[in-house]
């Protein structure tokens, strides 16, 4: 079975890629409606954000005053006031201290952790490993008040530290699990190659290995900082006025002299823009971090 | 010099090597032969180091490196998956070793430029390992091995993963290439061919144990046991239970002519055996020839495989040429009967000299 069956093959496709012109001459119905979903889709997804962006240009009584697609009166004071007022800027700076110190935190301590459970098999190797997830089963609420009362009593309450640690709990387990994944992928071949070849096995960690994993440290450090850049409770429970996070100061605000809409639109939009950024950087790893490293 | 003496690995009721004891001259090639899990990769992990033997002890050069880590040994060694350093370059990779070692710079230079064009790599030193062919980074991983200088190469079926034609120039390069630099090479393959094209000496592995170690050639024609003499077979040995009574062999459906050199032999039972080389298609059947039924036939162009069953054991005729009888046919077969392999019941070799020593 070797030249006759390919040549009748060949003669075959000759036949059907004659008879392709012939079916083609029909005229096919324009589909004139396939921008309509996409279109929908963007502007319910944009909607909110760009209502938001229009608030923090607005002033407060032209928001409350009625509906409008666009600021009548364009002013960035609501801007100019976050940016100059201390209590503000200090929001967002306490806040990027907890987050910045608690993602790299979370990725040192994840790193070995995830390294062993990914290359040696011990007691208990599997289900400590689970039970390393059903820590973010638990609410927040739960542990927020034996944080408290233990931050209080060795004086961290009321510090970035904190809310770093506090939020470890949640982020330690995940870049375990992230990272574990990621460090799966590698042929263990390779770290007895570099053990062959005279690495010590911190030496082949940081030279070796790391830069392997370097796209999965990326998507850790990135589900850390969101997981702690968007959670509250802990955040506003374990501090009070010297390391209050953004989240707390707007929600002071609101309350103090009535709605200042504007200026929580403002901040709002200032909340958005960090989280862009890093989502920017990490977009083509996203989707592998929410599979665990595990594609 | 590697010692392995009354080398054993179990993990949990598991042996993967059971009481292993070899010698390696440094400048010899030895072949671990064995099909897959018969403990060659085991095997060649407890010489480079990177297990620890549960029994028996490791000697190089007189010292005993038993349980010594594996950064600490003068080891190099190749896998079978390509494996390289994959954030590195192919001149980072090759010169790895040396780094570690604190080579100075030049001779860092000279020696990578020198292994590059041994293996053909030089065009490729400024790529990652990923953006080359699998034979390219295959040859990387050679060239690391070959740039440690250890004195102790491991190949771990280096070639399996490998087209044809770069197979056939790698075998015949890898040879020469560490033996020159008078380090143990000790290389793993499951294929018996491999095994006699390499030459050097070969030990045919078994479920873990080490059935017999000798100079390839000299096992490959004389076996000590059945064991070594099937691992030793490829396409697989023919082998069928027969009764020697007076000069013949006898099984169903089989009498043949006992050999000139088996003469002495006592009468009883014994297992005899040709290679599928052995054996060649005879047109009519006569004193001397088996007749056997063909289940399949399988032609590579010049050579045919005749699969039959006799006697409840599966063989096959390795003849020249295209040959495709009807399966369900019956054909005869003249076997060469001075090549004929006889062992006993317990599976050892007779051979003439065994039997001048028995008489």
């Amino acid at each position: 079975m070797t030249d006759v069956p390919a040549g009748s093959a060949m003669a075959q496709a000759d036949a059907a890629s004659r008879t392709v012109p012939a079916t083609r001459t029909r005229p096919q119905k324009p589909l004139r409606l396939k921008w309509l979903v996409p279109t929908l889709y963007i502007i319910f997804l944009m909607l909110p954000i760009y209502w938001l962006v229009n608030m923090s240009f607005k002033t407060t009584n032209e928001i409350l005053s009625g509906i409008s697609f666009y600021p009548a009166n364009f002013t960035t004071d609501s801007y100019v006031e976050i940016l100059t007022n201390p209590v503000w800027y200090w929001g967002y700076i306490n806040s990027i201290t907890y987050v910045v110190l608690n993602t790299i935190l979370s990725v040192c301590v994840a790193l070995p952790a995830a390294y062993a459970f990914s290359r040696y098999r011990f007691l208990g190797d599997k289900h400590l490993f689970f039970w390393l997830l059903t820590n973010r089963m638990a609410p927040p609420a739960v542990f927020a008040l034996p944080f408290l009362q233990l931050y209080s009593s060795v004086g961290l309450f009321d510090t970035p530290f904190a809310v770093a640690l506090a939020h470890c709990l949640f982020n330690i387990p995940l870049a375990v699990w992230i990272l574990e994944g990621f460090m799966s992928g590698v042929p263990k071949e390779i770290d007895e190659t570099a053990y062959i070849d005279g690495y010590s096995f911190p030496k082949f960690f940081v030279k070796i290995f790391m830069p392997l994993i370097a796209s999965g440290i990326g998507v850790t450090m990135f589900f850390c900082f969101m997981f702690s850049w968007v959670e509250m409770l802990l955040a506003k429970t374990l501090t009070s006025v010297q390391a209050q996070p953004i989240a707390g100061v707007m929600t002071r605000t609101a309350s103090s002299s009535g709605y200042e809409l504007g200026l929580l639109a403002a901040a709002g939009v200032l909340t958005i823009i960090p989280g862009a950024i890093v989502i920017y950087f990490v977009r083509n790893y996203i989707a592998k971090g929410f599979a665990l490293g595990r594609v | 010099m590697l010692e392995l003496k009354t080398v054993s690995k179990r993990i949990g009721e598991a042996t993967h090597i059971d009481s292993v004891s070899m010698t390696m001259e440094p400048g010899s090639l030895n072949v671990l032969l064995g099909p897959t899990l018969s403990g060659k990769t085991s095997l060649m992990r407890l010489m480079a180091g990177l297990d620890r033997p549960t029994d028996g002890e490791v000697w190089v050069d007189g010292v005993n490196v038993t349980g010594l880590p594996v950064q600490k040994r003068d080891v190099a060694m190749v896998y079978q998956q390509f494996i390289n350093y994959p954030a590195m370059t192919v001149y980072d990779n090759i010169a790895s070793p040396m780094r570690i070692a604190k080579k100075r710079k030049a001779e860092i230079d000279n020696t990578v430029e020198r292994v590059a064009t041994l293996l053909q790599l030089k065009p490729y030193l400024k790529r990652l390992p990923l953006e080359l062919s699998g034979g390219q980074q295959q040859r990387t991983a050679l060239a690391r091995a070959l740039a440690k200088n250890a004195k102790l190469v491991l190949l771990d079926e280096p070639l399996a993963n490998l087209d044809y034609k770069l197979r056939e120039e790698l075998r015949a390069e890898l040879p020469r290439i560490f033996t020159q630099s008078g380090a143990v090479f000790v290389y793993a393959t499951a294929e018996p061919e491999e095994a006699l094209l390499l030459g050097g000496r070969t030990a045919t592995l078994h479920e873990g144990r080490v059935t017999q170690f000798d100079d390839t050639v000299r096992l490959y024609r004389s076996p000590a046991d059945l064991v070594t003499a099937r691992t030793f077979s490829d396409p697989p040995l023919n082998v069928i239970g027969a009764v020697k009574q007076g000069d013949q062999f006898r099984a169903a459906g089989l009498a043949l002519r006992v050999p000139d050199k088996f003469k002495n032999l006592f009468d009883g039972p014994y297992t005899i055996a040709f290679r599928p080389h052995h054996l060649s298609l005879a047109s009519e059947a006569s004193d001397n020839t088996i007749s056997l039924q063909i289940s399949v036939t399988e032609i590579t162009g010049s050579e045919s495989f005749l699969h039959a069953t006799i006697g409840g054991e599966d063989w096959v005729v390795l003849e020249h040429g295209v040959h495709d009888p009807a399966p369900g046919t019956t054909v005869n077969v003249a076997p060469k009967l001075d090549q004929m392999l006889v062992f006993d019941r317990l599976g050892e070799a007779i051979t003439p000299s065994t039997l001048q020593r028995a008489a």
